[in-house]
C-alpha cells in the first residue's frame, strides 16, 4: 500500500512540470509581457529596459522558465502588478472563500446523486427510473450559470426572500444571515455533481445488480440491507474517483457560478485578473487551482485502492 | 414429420443468417427508428439548427438594430414576440441569429477534437511502446487541469474572440476523445479478427482502415454528442464571463451576461436566452443517450 502511494506520488511530479510548462507557455503566450502592462507608452526605452530587466523579462525563455518554477515551488507566488499585493495572500483567502460553497455544494450534489441513481437502478424501468434520470440528464444539461441567474430572479428579485449577492457580513459561518447567502450559490453549484454523479451511479449499480453474486446473495437468503451493502461496495470505487473529479470541478469550475452571485472566490479573483490583465495573478491562481486537482486525485487513487484492493498492483 | 420439423429449423435458421447478415448498422438503425425520444429529440434538433442556419428567413427584425425607447420590454410588446434587450434589440430574431454562432462553438470544437484526439489515439493505441507513452502521457497533464479551467486559461491569457473560443475548446476535448480511441484501439488491435487479418497479409493501413476504424468510431461517435452538449455549455458560458464572442454579436451566452443587469427589471426577458441553450445542451445529451442504447457500445 505504502509503495502504492509512493509510486502515485512520484508520478504526479512530471505531470506537475508539464502544467507549469502549459501555463508558463500560455502566459508568454498573451499579447505583450508584464512590463507593458506597467510601463505607460510614453516612456523612454532605456526606463522600459530597465523595468524588463528586474523582472527577468530580458532573459532567454528556459531561464525564465526556471526562475518562474523554482519561485513558484518554494511558494513565492509573485506579486500582483494591479494592487501590488502578493499573491499567495489574496489567492489563500479567495480559495477559502470558494471552499465555503464548493463543499456544501459537493455534499448536498454527491447525496442527491447517489440516493437518486440507486434509487433509479433498483426501480429500472419503471416510471420512478424515468424520473429520476430525467432529473439526472437536466442536471448535466442545464447551463448553471443561468440557474443561478433564474434563481436569483425568483428568490431575491420577485420574492425577495433569499440574498442573491455576495457573502453577507464580516465573520463568517456565524448567524443564518450567512447561512442565506450560502443557499443559492450551493444549490446551483450541486446541479452538475448531482446529474453526473446520478448517472454513472444508475449505470454502476444497473450492471453490478445483473451479476451472479447478486441473486446467489439473495437464493442464500441474506437480508436485503445486507445485499445491499455488498452492492454499494462494489459501485463504491469507481463513484469515489467521479466525485473526487467533481470535486476539482466545482473548485475550479465555479468560476460562473461566483461571477453570478458576485461570490469572491478563486473564480471571481481569476475572472478580476483575467479584465485586468494581471498575468501573475492569472498564472499562479491557474497553476495553484491544477495542482490542488492533481493533489485530489492522487487522493482519490489512493481512497479507490484502500476500498478495492485489486487497484493497488 | 421429421422433415417438417427440419424445414422449420432450417427456415429459423436462415432468417437468423440473413438478420446477421443485413449487418449492424441496419440494426442501429432500426432500433434507432424504434426509440421514440431520440427520434423527437432529433426531430427538434434538426428545427434548432433549421432556425439558425434561416435566420434571416424567419426573423421578423434586424438583430443588430436598437431603440431607445423600447428596451426591455416583455414579450408581446409591439410585435416583438419575445420582448426586447437592455438596448431595446428584438430578442426573438437575436436567438435565432444567436444560434448559428452557439452551434458553431458547439460543433466545431468537437469535430476538430474529433480529428485530432482521434488520429493521436489511433496512432498511440496501434503503435503502443513509446510513442503510445508519449502521447499518453502528454494527455494526462492536459488532464491534470478542470476542463472549464483550461477553457478559461486559454482564453483569458490569448484574448476573446470566436477564434481563441474554438481553439481553446478544441483543447479541453483532445484529451478524453484521445482516451477513448486509444482504449478502443488497443482492445481491438489484439482481438483474434485483426491477427488472422495481418496473418493473411493485410497491410496496417487496411487493418486500420477495415478493422480498427469500424470498431472505434461508434464509441467515438456517442461520446462526441455528449460532447458537443458540454461544449455548447462551456462556449456559452465562455461568452457570459466576456471571454467569448465579442459584442454586438448575437450569441447565446453573451445575451445572457448582457442581460444580467436587467434580472432586477424583467427578470422573464432575462432569462429567456438560458432557455435556448438548455434545450440544445439537452438535445445533444439525449440524443447521445440514444446513439448508445442503439449501438450497444460503453464508454
Amino acid at each position: 500500500m505504502w509503495l502504492f502511494i509512493a509510486r502515485r506520488i512520484l508520478y504526479a511530479i512530471p505531470i506537475l512540470l508539464g502544467v507549469s510548462l502549459v501555463v508558463f507557455v500560455l502566459m508568454k503566450m498573451v499579447p505583450g509581457d508584464a512590463a507593458d502592462i506597467m510601463i505607460p507608452p510614453e516612456a523612454p526605452k532605456d526606463v522600459a529596459d530597465m523595468i524588463r530587466a528586474r523582472f527577468g523579462l530580458d532573459q532567454p525563455l528556459h531561464i525564465q522558465y526556471f526562475r518562474w518554477v523554482t519561485a513558484m515551488a518554494s511558494g513565492d507566488l509573485g506579486t500582483s502588478i494591479f494592487t501590488n499585493q502578493p499573491v499567495a495572500g489574496e489567492l489563500f483567502s479567495a480559495l477559502l472563500n470558494t471552499l465555503k460553497i464548493a463543499i456544501p455544494a459537493a455534499f448536498l450534489g454527491f447525496a442527491l446523486g447517489i440516493v437518486l441513481g440507486s434509487l433509479a437502478a433498483f426501480y429500472g424501468g419503471t416510471r420512478l427510473d424515468k424520473l429520476f434520470s430525467g432529473v439526472a440528464i437536466a442536471g448535466v444539461s442545464l447551463p448553471h450559470y443561468w440557474v443561478g441567474m433564474v434563481l436569483v430572479a425568483i428568490f431575491a428579485v420577485s420574492y425577495n426572500v433569499l440574498p442573491g449577492q455576495g457573502m453577507g457580513p464580516e465573520g463568517f459561518p456565524a448567524s443564518w444571515e450567512h447561512v442565506k447567502h450560502l443557499i443559492l450559490p450551493v444549490v446551483t453549484l450541486s446541479l452538475i455533481p448531482m446529474g453526473v454523479v446520478s448517472r454513472l451511479v444508475r449505470a454502476n449499480v444497473l450492471e453490478i445488480l445483473s451479476m451472479e453474486f447478486v441473486s446467489a446473495m439473495q437464493a442464500k437468503g441474506l437480508k436485503e440491507p445486507r445485499v445491499l451493502l455488498h452492492i454499494m461496495k462494489n459501485a463504491a470505487p469507481s463513484a469515489l474517483a467521479l466525485m473526487g473529479l467533481q470535486f476539482g470541478y466545482l473548485l475550479g469550475g465555479s468560476i460562473l457560478v461566483e461571477t453570478v452571485f458576485n461570490w469572491p472566490g478563486s473564480g471571481s479573483l481569476l475572472n478580476l485578473a483575467i479584465f485586468r490583465r494581471d498575468v501573475p495573478v492569472l498564472s499562479a491562481t491557474i497553476l495553484v487551482l491544477a495542482t490542488i486537482f492533481v493533489v485530489i486525485n492522487i487522493v482519490v487513487d489512493v481512497l479507490q485502492a484502500l476500498i478495492d484492493p485489486r487497484i493497488r498492483r | 414429420m421429421a422433415t417438417q420439423e427440419s424445414i422449420v429449423v432450417s427456415t429459423r435458421a436462415a432468417v437468423r443468417r440473413a438478420e446477421a447478415g443485413r449487418g449492424y448498422w441496419a440494426r442501429v438503425r432500426e432500433r434507432l427508428f424504434a426509440d421514440r425520444i431520440t427520434m423527437a429529440v432529433t426531430l427538434l434538433l434538426f428545427l434548432i439548427i433549421l432556425s439558425a442556419v434561416a435566420a434571416p428567413l424567419f426573423a421578423t427584425h434586424d438583430p443588430l438594430a436598437s431603440s431607445v425607447l423600447a428596451r426591455l420590454k416583455s414579450p408581446g410588446y409591439k410585435g416583438h414576440w419575445l420582448g426586447t434587450d437592455e438596448v431595446g434589440r428584438d430578442l426573438y430574431s437575436r436567438m435565432l441569429y444567436g444560434g448559428r454562432l452557439s452551434l458553431l462553438c458547439g460543433v466545431a470544437p468537437v469535430a476538430f477534437a474529433l480529428l485530432i484526439g482521434g488520429s493521436l489515439g489511433l496512432l498511440a493505441g496501434y503503435s503502443g511502446g513509446f510513442v503510445n507513452s508519449l502521447i499518453v502521457r502528454s494527455m494526462d497533464v492536459l488532464y491534470a487541469f478542470p476542463s472549464i479551467l483550461l477553457a478559461i486559461a486559454i482564453c483569458g491569457m490569448l484574448g476573446s474572440g470566436l477564434g481563441n473560443t474554438i481553439l481553446a475548446l478544441t483543447v479541453t476535448f483532445i484529451p478524453p476523445v484521445v482516451r477513448i480511441s486509444e482504449t478502443v484501439t488497443a482492445q481491438v488491435r489484439s482481438a483474434e479478427f485483426v491477427e488472422a487479418a495481418r496473418a493473411t497479409g493485410a497491410s496496417s493501413s487496411s487493418i486500420i482502415r477495415n478493422h480498427i476504424l469500424n470498431n472505434v468510431l461508434g464509441p467515438i461517435l456517442v461520446y462526441a454528442t455528449s460532447l458537443i452538449s458540454i461544449a455548447i455549455i462551456l462556449a456559452a458560458g465562455l461568452s457570459f464571463l466576456g471571454l467569448g464572442v465579442s459584442p454586438p454579436d448575437a450569441e447565446w451566452g453573451l445575451m445572457l451576461n448582457n442581460l444580467r443587469q436587467a434580472i432586477w427589471v424583467n427578470p422573464m426577458v432575462a432569462a429567456l436566452p438560458g432557455v435556448m441553450i438548455f434545450l440544445t445542451s439537452m438535445c445533444f445529451n439525449l440524443m447521445s443517450d440514444g446513439l448508445r442504447t442503439a449501438m450497444d457500445v460503453r464508454i
